[in-house]
């Protein structure tokens, strides 16, 4: 896999979130996806974000154009360190939240997108990676 | 303080989302309209989500309580306008939105909300008059 285009960005407060839903959507509009496609795409980005910010306390995406074969794709890849997640199999299921959320985050974003990698341990923090293919 | 503005429209407040929103807007707003609808003792609240790109599980949760806590005040939500794109990632995201009505546009979503008040006098007016 190779990768076209990459740009860094952190996310730290909830105006970082926003920040990260409209250049994933531009990335996504670059891309050519369809409108259905960039919805689905900044809406898990939107969940993965906001989950950096309240449980991981802040972090960085890298946001990456990437080329596999003759397929496109935008990948985003989430990275905090915070508390991490004891329990992954447990934080995916829908409903299950430590917080005040509705606990569709994790396992709602996992739905919306192609490719979903989770890498958490407790004291070392969350890597979230989302890749939706054209 | 950046505000989403509330309109009052006799018995209704309507409300059109024209921003990308950050969380704590979305909060303001369910604040803001809460104490509106006690103020001013409407019957039916309005939103226009049509220019809304993504709803996500925090928007979803703010609309959802918008319409509890407006219900527990005695007035019905409606929400309205929302993209197609929208409404498909709301169901693979699993959003249910509970207890909140939708229509495709604002004339519908007003005629919802005319035909709840008309449904709430006819059933107040049965009670005064039982037969």
């Amino acid at each position: 896999m190779i990768v076209t285009r990459h740009e860094s960005l952190r996310i730290q407060d909830e105006d970082e979130i926003v920040k990260i839903r409209q250049q994933a959507r531009r990335w996504a509009a670059d891309l050519g996806f369809s409108l259905v496609d960039q919805t689905k795409m900044v809406t898990a980005a939107s969940e993965i974000a906001r989950n950096t910010v309240v449980y991981g306390g802040g972090g960085t995406v890298d946001i990456e154009m990437v080329q596999a074969g003759d397929r496109q794709g935008l990948r985003l890849s989430f990275v905090d360190a915070g508390p991490g997640i004891s329990d992954v199999e447990l934080a995916l299921r829908d409903g299950y939240t430590t917080g005040s959320g509705l606990g569709l985050g994790l396992g709602g974003a996992r739905r919306l997108v192609n490719d979903f990698e989770i890498d958490s341990r407790p004291g070392q923090g969350t890597r979230v990676v989302i890749t939706r293919w054209k | 303080m950046e505000r989403i503005p509330i309109l009052r429209m006799g018995e209704f407040l309507l409300v059109t989302i024209q921003v990308d929103m950050h969380d704590r807007l979305a909060m303001r707003l369910q604040d803001d309209l809460t104490e509106k609808i006690a103020e001013t003792g409407a019957r039916g609240v309005m939103i226009d989500i049509s220019s809304l790109e993504i709803v996500d599980s925090f928007i979803g949760r703010v609309l959802a309580n918008i319409a509890s806590m407006s219900r527990v005040l005695d007035a019905q939500t409606v929400v309205v306008g929302m993209q197609p794109a929208v409404a498909i990632t709301l169901v693979e995201l699993g959003l249910e939105l509970p207890g909140v009505l939708t229509a495709l546009n604002v004339d519908k979503g007003m005629e919802v909300l005319r035909g709840t008040l008309a449904k709430a006098v006819e059933e107040q007016g049965g009670d005064r008059h039982p037969t």
